[in-house]
């Protein structure tokens, strides 16, 4: 259950970024203005709150069921980080030299094919030990998702601990081996984009 | 007489509170070669970053093949040009940088194909052979795997100059491209730029500090000075015998 939490709510996460970071370099105020509204509401609130908010509040207030509790793990921790992530997107973006623009326009590029074929794939490069850190914190707030009753690690070492009082530190040693063992490839994966930003940061 | 390639009516450019270019007037012949001299901050790398549309001019007019570049026509009025209109135009220019501007993502070869494939939609296998053989003119086919980083300044620029005439330009635009390299570098780009003067069809507007080889090269001279043309004329016409004295001044930091 953590795992898949983790996996769909990193690709919601990512997708948010991507999207959210893109808009907020938009030549349009109204996009750019709808963006930092979501950017700023869910970073400047708590995962825990959104959570809740969405579990009880919204089907309360607007009479809308949002499916399982599994989606809604996914939809909070999905959207909380694309907001993060989306300030690595567009600052990544920026920060790939102007004059690649400018070549890519004199070799009479579209601005399409100027971000697909330039900038992205440099600034992509540069995203990624970011993206691993936020993904390796993703896996972490994937506990909380307990909090709304879904199987996760932490779920079941609260119901084997309730059952059995004197186990409480070896259980949550496990949990916490569990965490690690299940950040390990993550971890992995951060460094090894780490490698490859450095190759894609080299300049001209 | 034949239609002039390029023409800039009446050209100012501001930055902010300051003016750079004060009324540029300049026309330009199909294959000739125009170098623009002058102190740093004269505007010179302006008036070529105006025509690769890097810059757009305040008032003015650029025409490019009877075209022009920066105003089309909406509804019997004369607008500000769209993204499409300068698509149009900037086909037929290419320019190169003074800092190379290499995809450092791409190998040599992609980076002198990328363009021709996604831009002008050629086939993959002409624009290969074509950009292989262009880099064999530049003297670097051993290199067409490797990546920018791995090359040396002199080398990266005549990437640069390849990656540019693939594009088969009317018009190419040098901006300084040697002052960023070792002394010892800048030949085997000169080299380069004679080769593509002597063998291109194509006008050539260079924006130079290397005065000899302007002398050698250029048809015409363009002396920019305090965002006018102070002087202009055949090399020989306006290095040698020029009476204006910022102009010999200027050169005779040159003449140590």
């Amino acid at each position: 259950m953590t795992i898949t939490v983790l996996l769909a709510a990193a690709l919601l996460a990512y997708t948010m970024a991507f999207i959210a970071g893109l808009s907020k370099l938009s030549n349009s105020v109204l996009l750019r203005k709808v963006t930092s509204v979501y950017v700023e509401v869910f970073r400047g609130t708590s995962l825990i709150v959104q959570l809740f908010w969405l579990y009880y509040a919204i089907p309360m207030l607007f009479n809308i069921p949002l499916g399982s509790n599994w989606w809604i793990g996914v939809i909070a921790i999905g959207l909380n980080y694309g907001a993060y992530m989306s300030e690595v997107v567009r600052s990544s973006i920026v920060a790939v030299d102007e004059g690649q623009a400018e070549a890519a326009t004199a070799l009479n590029m579209s601005s399409f094919q100027r971000m697909r074929l330039v900038i992205l794939p440099q600034a992509v490069r540069m995203m990624l030990p970011e993206f691993g850190n936020y993904t390796i914190l993703m896996l972490k707030s994937t506990s909380l998702v307990s909090l709304i009753g879904l199987r996760d690690i932490l779920y079941y070492g609260d119901i084997i601990r309730s059952t059995n009082a004197s186990a409480t530190p070896i259980v949550y040693t496990v949990v916490l081996v569990f965490y690690f063992i299940l950040a390990l490839p993550l971890i992995w994966l951060t460094r090894k984009g780490e490698k490859i930003a450095k190759k894609g940061a080299t300049t001209t | 007489m034949t239609e002039p390639i390029v023409q800039y009516r009446d050209v100012c450019k501001s930055f902010g509170d300051v003016e750079v270019l004060k009324g540029i007037n300049l026309t330009i012949d199909p294959a000739e070669k125009v170098a623009v001299i002058g102190p740093s901050g004269s505007g010179k790398t302006t008036i070529i970053r105006m025509l690769m549309t890097l810059e757009e001019p305040t008032s003015g007019d650029i025409i490019v093949d009877g075209v022009n570049l920066w105003k089309m026509e909406k509804n019997g009025k004369m607008v500000r040009a769209n993204e499409k209109h300068l698509r149009q135009i900037r086909g037929d220019i290419g320019m190169v940088f003074q800092h190379f501007n290499l995809f450092p993502h791409m190998t040599i070869l992609e980076n002198c194909m990328v363009a021709p494939i996604h831009v002008k939609k050629e086939n993959k296998e002409e624009v290969r052979e074509r950009a292989i053989e262009m880099l064999e003119r530049v003297g670097l086919e051993d290199h067409i795997d490797k990546y920018p980083s791995q090359l040396s300044g002199g080398q990266k620029q005549r990437v640069a100059m390849a990656r540019a005439v693939v594009m088969r330009p009317k018009i190419m635009l040098f901006d300084e491209v040697t002052s960023a390299l070792d002394p010892e570098l800048v030949g085997e780009v000169l080299e380069v730029i004679r080769d593509l003067a002597q063998h291109e069809d194509m006008a050539m507007v260079l924006v130079t500090h290397e005065m000899d080889f302007a002398l050698d090269i250029a048809d015409r001279v363009l002396f920019l000075d305090n965002g006018v043309i102070a002087e202009e004329g055949t090399a020989t016409e306006v290095i040698e015998h020029s009476q204006n004295e910022r102009l010999q001044s200027f050169l005779s930091r040159f003449r140590a």
